[in-house]
């Protein structure tokens, strides 16, 4: 353990896991103790689901090092697959928490399958091309599913594509019905839930990247050719990153909208893409505690700039360029780092009286 | 292989003796690139024995890096073959020719700069280790075993070149000689049969370089391996190499032991022109 311990980044990642099970306490308590505002405490469950959102990009973009603009897609994917899947499954599986986790995984499953299919083509690219055709991609499942129909009946579910022709068995009803959405979801995701979603996510990240396939990854990042000269095959790898990123997003999906009464295709646009994007860059590429703060810094900062009534998105935009500003700085980059060097001091301290 | 054609041996590979009964470990017949209308190599043949140290020398330009990149499948050659450990090569990729058993280092350094010193040579492990992305990620027993090995293996090898201390040190941190002996570390790591060096000694002082001819020597009596090099710096080449090849304008215009290319009169003609006539 001690071993273990004097490795820099593995103890950043032990400090990681510990501030998230620190603030899901704090915040539970809080909760508890009825100190929260219900706007904040409805707030808990998307914040989730960003944060796994922002972590799950931070693969693509800060591991990988190939910049995804369609990640909203995956999370749309996942949310609409989940969601559909815990409506069918409402009278089949009645304990709530075990159907959260079976729609989220399936939120997942079909995320990564989408991962895998616009892998093929995409991960061919470099650099900019890439970034565009997943701007696409996230626009093409946007487009399908605003015209996409699927119900259920006994029979089992029925799914139609552009017309909603669907004749139901008795007793059958509609759950996505295309640019409608999904309305009336039953909300069973809970903050807990979410706090797991983010455990396993940060496992699965930090041990993929400690492992000979992240290293692999890393490889790719800094210099492919080399990469390739070790005899490092970049598709599989590039594909391995992508498609974990996406069913990660897959899973944050299934989250998010099983904590939202109503769904729709185009919440799931552009913009949510870009907005993740900003959180990992915000918090700085491959440094996951940064998008973990960033990606709940900027979920609730819209919330609680609501008294500035129509003036809140421009003194969003204006508090995001002074954080960009101010974290860049050459005196706030010594700063954080004499605050870092002092932490890590005090750590090893404890390990050697220990 | 599919192509199975038949390939003339050159009558004028040259071997040490000691390798002279065995197979050579690269072969290239009549190897020549193409780009666009410029022949950038042409009728390139070369026989390197098994535990030959061989240089390959010429003018800027010559296309010395050129032959690297086809002998490392990083170019498909227009013509002519490569037999690595008498398999051709035929339609392969440069991963594919790595574990073959032919790896490089580079001209400008190539490193995983962001990573640390023992990433890089755990890179170079890669395909030595053999558990799942899942084992790693849920590290079940074989990651546990697969890391510690590899994590003892870097070791071994950073010792090689003394650097052990700087294991943990960030790759691109590094001061340039060091990073051009982690390089060869690490292309060593993905355990070759053949290592090509693109210039080793550049940008070394000259008690540096004397170092690194010891370790280049060491290096094929420990691993008993082959290693050919480019290098400019005449007195590394004369010391080390076994056998030379020169190369100008994309062709090899001399061959033999450093002697033989020392007093050959076309290699002195390439390096410092032709006598003015009258």
């Amino acid at each position: 353990m001690k071993k273990i311990l004097q490795n820099k980044a593995t103890r950043s990642n032990y400090i990681t896991y510990g501030g998230v099970i620190l603030a899901f306490i704090l915040l539970q308590g809080l909760s508890a103790a009825n100190a929260l505002s219900s706007s904040l405490k409805g707030q808990l469950v998307p914040i989730c689901a960003y944060v796994v959102m922002a972590l799950s990009l931070n693969l693509t973009v800060g591991v990988l090092g190939e910049l995804s603009l369609g990640h909203a897609g995956f999370m749309s994917v996942g949310a609409f697959a989940g969601a559909v899947a815990a409506s069918a499954m409402t009278e089949s599986v009645a304990a709530e928490p075990i159907r959260l986790a079976i729609a989220m995984v399936i939120g997942a499953v079909f995320a990564g399958v989408a991962g895998v299919l616009i892998g093929i083509p995409v991960l061919r690219l470099n650099g900019d091309y890439l970034a565009i055709v997943t701007l696409a991609f996230g626009e093409i499942i946007k487009s399908i599913i605003n015209n996409l129909y699927i119900g259920i009946d006994v029979n089992g579910l029925h799914a139609s594509f552009l017309n909603n022709n669907i004749t139901f068995a008795e007793g059958g009803r509609m759950i996505l019905s295309g640019p409608m959405g999904i309305p009336g979801i039953q909300k069973i995701s809970t903050f807990t839930a979410g706090f797991i979603l983010i455990m396993i996510t940060l496992i699965v990240i930090f041990n993929l990247v400690n492992s000979r396939s992240g290293r692999a990854i890393m490889a790719l990042r800094d210099n492919r050719i080399a990469a390739e000269s070790v005899g490092i095959p970049v598709t599989k790898y590039k594909m391995m990153a992508f498609v974990t990123s996406a069913a990660l997003a897959g899973a944050a999906g299934a989250l998010f909208s099983l904590g939202q009464n109503t769904i729709i295709a185009s919440k799931f646009d552009f913009n949510t893409s870009i907005l993740i994007l900003v959180f990992v860059v915000l918090g700085g590429q491959g440094r996951m505690w940064g998008s973990i703060i960033a990606a709940a810094a900027l979920t609730v900062l819209p919330e609680m700039l609501r008294e500035f009534a129509d003036y809140r998105m421009l003194i969003y935009a204006i508090v995001l360029i002074v954080v960009m500003l101010f974290t860049n700085s050459a005196g706030a980059k010594q700063f954080i780092s004499k605050v870092k060097s002092i932490f890590m001091r005090d750590i090893e301290g404890g390990e050697q009286n220990g | 292989m599919a192509n199975q054609k038949l390939v003339q041996i050159p009558s004028d590979s040259l071997l040490p003796e000691r390798d002279a009964d065995k197979l050579p470990i690269l072969r290239a017949l009549h190897l020549g690139i193409d780009f666009g209308g410029l022949t950038a190599v042409d009728d390139f043949n070369i026989s390197v024995g098994r535990t030959e140290i061989c240089g390959l020398i010429g003018p800027n330009g010559a296309g010395k890096t050129t032959v690297f990149n086809l002998l490392t499948k990083v170019y498909q050659p227009t013509r002519g073959t490569i037999l690595i450990d008498s398999i051709d090569t035929h339609g392969m990729n440069t991963v594919q020719a790595n574990q073959l058993g032919i790896a490089r280092t580079f001209q400008n350094i190539r490193l995983f700069n962001n990573l640390s010193v023992e990433d890089n040579i755990k890179i170079g492990l890669h395909n030595q280790m053999h558990y799942s992305m899942l084992g790693g990620i849920l590290r079940l027993p074989n990651y546990w075993i697969e890391e510690n090995a590899a994590h003892k293996k870097a070791l071994e090898l950073l010792d090689i070149f003394g650097m052990a201390d700087l294991a943990d040190a960030k790759a691109g941190s590094l001061p340039y000689g060091a990073q051009r002996r982690l390089e060869i570390v690490r292309a060593l790591a993905t355990n070759p049969k053949l290592l090509l060096l693109d210039e080793p000694a550049a940008g070394m002082n000259p008690a540096e370089t004397a170092e690194l001819m010891e370790n280049i020597r060491g290096i094929r009596d420990r691993f008993q391996i082959a290693i050919m090099l480019i290098e400019h710096d005449m007195s590394l080449v004369m010391n080390v190499c076994e056998a030379i090849a020169v190369l100008n304008y994309g062709k090899i215009i001399a061959k033999g032991t450093p002697q033989e290319i020392q007093s050959n009169p076309q290699v002195i003609e390439a390096y410092l022109g032709k006598k003015k006539e009258g």
